[in-house]
């Protein structure tokens, strides 16, 4: 048994190996979808191109300029003429447009509220949200500094929005540290699967599987066979992810490496054994890869990998509670971010562990050792 | 003289969704005997073979291959016989001596390096053993399949039409080699479309529409068709097939260069056909050939199996 499964893997990975192809894709996807997802996709974007329309000239909006400047949230890009907010925010040149009033700095000084206008393109609300509140929060404290002696007191009338915002493990709200967890839980889903579920149709679609079936291979065979070279290639895909997390994206690691690793061998072997699944029903390599994705597709969209979990309506979370990928992200961001031990793990790990027997079964149930 | 049968099946029956594919088919053959498998596309050759290996679990029938269940031992069955798929079922993108090397690695084979080695010095791929199996010609692959299917020493020979894309050559060697194989207590059952092929086996086997429709030797087949032959010879006789297939009494002519041969089951009413023609062309008796019997059976079988079929 031994040898007929190290013939079988001996195999694979001779045929992975002039798959270059394969390995491209090995390397490559992890890597992309780190660039995409770690620094392009950003739902918690800065430097925003801010404009500002100064109608009054004072120290006081000097101190508002600088601390618009002094913001990661915008990007002061240019000064706008009178009258010109509207047009530059429509046609998108700049996403805010802070407007000073001619009187800003006579009514503050009397003591009456002047207004700030703030005209945002509020076609993205995740661009917008956190903008407009760390706007006042910049103006309040910018004019704090001057705000003293006899004007200490209009400090307490600014136009108050008053935010506050709490942020527990990732403080400075940096997406890319809840991001890149979760996307080793993506890139595994479609990777493993898709894999696994090719490397057997392809026997199929290339006439190969019929020889195989008629040598003494047992089904349990072919998979250990099959699934062993593709755990390899898992790991090698673990490793180019958390090597990025660590060095370019400066992901905190609060949690054990450890433990990091076991979790992440369970949800491969989960990923093995659903694309073994797939395997077994899809006739063609193009419906394997078909019904790959459309595994992923729900995976990126209700594991909590984009949008948040609890967030979401119940029947959406009801489909996530189903998908491997959900239960995996939740332990990586509970391990890696807030330093879950194995304790608080193993609930998750075992909703992992029954799906892996499950689909186990269902692998080696399905996987027939007839032609038809 | 009796040998210890191999091969004994009966009422083998496969059907797919409904359609009866192979129906109750029956074989029976010795150590060392070749039979060839014949009949036309689609008619069940490959679904019997299957069922044969282990490979499909027929609907109806019982058996024993090498005194193994066809059912119960499909396990060991597949173990102790070699079966060349109609498909090139190796892997293209491994070599020639990687492909070797995997199967016997799966099938346990000792000695595994000297094995492949004498395999690959047998097939004269010595020098090629590291070139992708999927470089290879179509009749060089048809050979490394069939080193392949042999190296575990086999005491049966299943081979799915095993010389398509061949050249003549190769074609003679291989049934030289079989026929060696054989002479060693080696059963090959050996599915082709080649009518000199089928002449080079001990006994055929016809099959058309899942039915078995011819079993015996070449002369006993062509004996139980009570097929009679007249060649025509002279100016225009490759002309008049069409002409004299349409008489009565004729169940089918072709040309064969410049030669007309013409196939019934009565000389007599033959005669009477071609005798229009008779001045200009000279006509004599010749044995029926297989191919005759072939043609015949299989422009008649589907009749019967219409009717053989609810
Ligand atoms: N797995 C299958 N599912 C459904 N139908 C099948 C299957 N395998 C074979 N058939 C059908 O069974 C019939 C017999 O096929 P088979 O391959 O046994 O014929 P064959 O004699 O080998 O033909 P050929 O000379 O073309 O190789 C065909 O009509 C084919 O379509
Ligand atoms: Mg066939």
């Amino acid at each position: 048994m031994i040898e007929r499964i190290l013939a079988m893997m001996t195999k694979e990975l001779r045929q992975m190996r002039r798959d270059r192809l394969m390995i491209g894709m090995m390397f490559a996807i992890p890597i992309v979808q780190l660039m995409l997802f770690g620094f392009a996709i950003n739902s918690d974007p800065r430097h925003l191109p801010l404009a500002v329309e100064y109608n009054d000239h004072s120290q006081l909006t000097r101190s508002i300029d600088a601390a618009l400047r002094n913001s990661t949230f915008f990007e002061v890009t240019r000064i706008a003429g009178p009258g010109e907010a509207d047009r530059l925010v429509r046609r998108g040149d700049v996403q805010f447009v802070v407007t000073i009033a001619p009187d800003f700095t006579r009514d503050l000084v009397r003591g009456h509220r002047p207004q700030l206008l703030l005209t945002a393109d509020a076609t993205d609300p995740t661009a917008t949200s956190g903008a407009v509140n760390a706007i006042g929060l910049a103006v309040r404290q910018g004019l704090s500094h001057d705000l003293i002696g006899p004007l200490a007191d209009r400090a307490d009338r600014l136009p108050a929005i008053d935010v506050v915002t709490h942020l527990n493990y990732n403080p400075e709200g940096i997406t890319s540290h809840n991001i890149v967890p979760g996307l080793l839980a993506i890139v595994l889903s479609l990777t493993m699967v898709m894999m696994t579920a090719m490397a057997v149709t392809r026997e199929t679609e290339r006439g190969t599987m019929e020889n195989l079936l008629a040598m003494p291979l047992r089904p349990i065979e072919v998979m250990i066979g099959k699934i062993v070279p593709y755990l390899l290639a898992g790991f090698v895909q673990t490793a180019i992810i958390l090597l990025f997390a660590a060095l370019i994206f400066h992901v905190p690691f609060q949690g054990s490496v450890v433990l990091t690793v076991a979790v992440t061998m369970v949800f491969i072997a989960v990923s093995l054994a659903l694309g073994f699944t797939f395997s077994t029903i899809a006739e063609t390599q193009l419906q394997a890869m078909q019904m790959s994705f459309f595994y992923i597709l729900p995976s990126i969209l209700l594991s909590g990998f984009l949008f948040p979990f609890r967030g979401m309506p119940g029947w959406a979370q009801a489909i996530g509670e189903v998908i491997p990928a959900t239960h995996f992200m939740r332990l990586l961001r509970g391990i890696m971010l807030k330093g879950w031990g194995v304790a608080e793990a193993l609930p998750e790990v075992a909703v992992l562990a029954v799906m892996l027997l499950v689909l186990g079964t269902v692998a080696v149930m399905r996987y027939r050792d007839t032609v038809a | 003289m009796t040998v210890p049968l191999t091969i004994d099946v009966a009422g083998l029956t496969k059907r797919f969704a409904g359609r009866t594919v192979v129906d109750h088919f029956d074989l029976q053959l010795g150590e060392g005997r070749i039979c060839g498998f014949l009949g036309p596309n689609g008619s069940g050759k490959t679904t019997t073979l299957r069922m044969i290996c282990g490979l499909l679990i027929p609907d109806e029938g019982e058996g024993q291959v090498l005194g193994l269940d066809l059912r119960s031992e499909r396990a060991e069955i597949k173990r102790r016989i070699g079966y060349m798929t109609q498909r090139f079922g190796l892997f293209e993108d491994l070599t020639i001596r990687e492909n070797l090397d995997f199967v016997a690695q799966v099938y346990g084979l000792d000695h595994r390096r000297r094995r492949v080695g004498e395999a690959l010095d047998r097939l004269g791929l010595a020098t090629r053993a590291d070139q992708l199996a999927g470089k290879l010609s179509g009749g060089w692959k048809q050979r490394l399949a069939l080193a392949a299917c042999m190296l575990h020493e086999p005491r049966i020979l299943l081979l799915d039409e095993p010389t398509a894309g061949v050249d003549p050559q190769a074609r003679r060697e291989f049934w030289d080699q079989i026929h060696a194989l054989a002479r060693t207590g080696i059963t090959v059952l050996v599915s082709t479309h080649y009518m000199d092929e089928a002449e080079r086996c001990h006994e055929i086997a016809y099959i058309a529409y899942g039915v078995m429709l011819a079993r015996g030797t070449t002369e006993q087949v062509v004996v139980a068709s009570g097929l009679r032959a007249l060649t025509g010879e002279g100016p225009g006789a490759d002309r008049l097939a069409a002409d004299i297939e349409a008489r009565p009494g004729v169940r089918t002519a072709a040309a064969f260069g410049a030669a007309l041969h013409v196939c019934g089951t009565d000389l007599a009413e033959l005669r009477t056909a071609v005798s229009p023609w008779a001045d200009q062309i000279r006509w004599t008796e010749t044995p029926a050939t297989l191919e005759d019997v072939f043609i015949d059976l299989m422009r008649h079988a589907s009749d019967h199996s219409v009717q053989a079929r609810p």
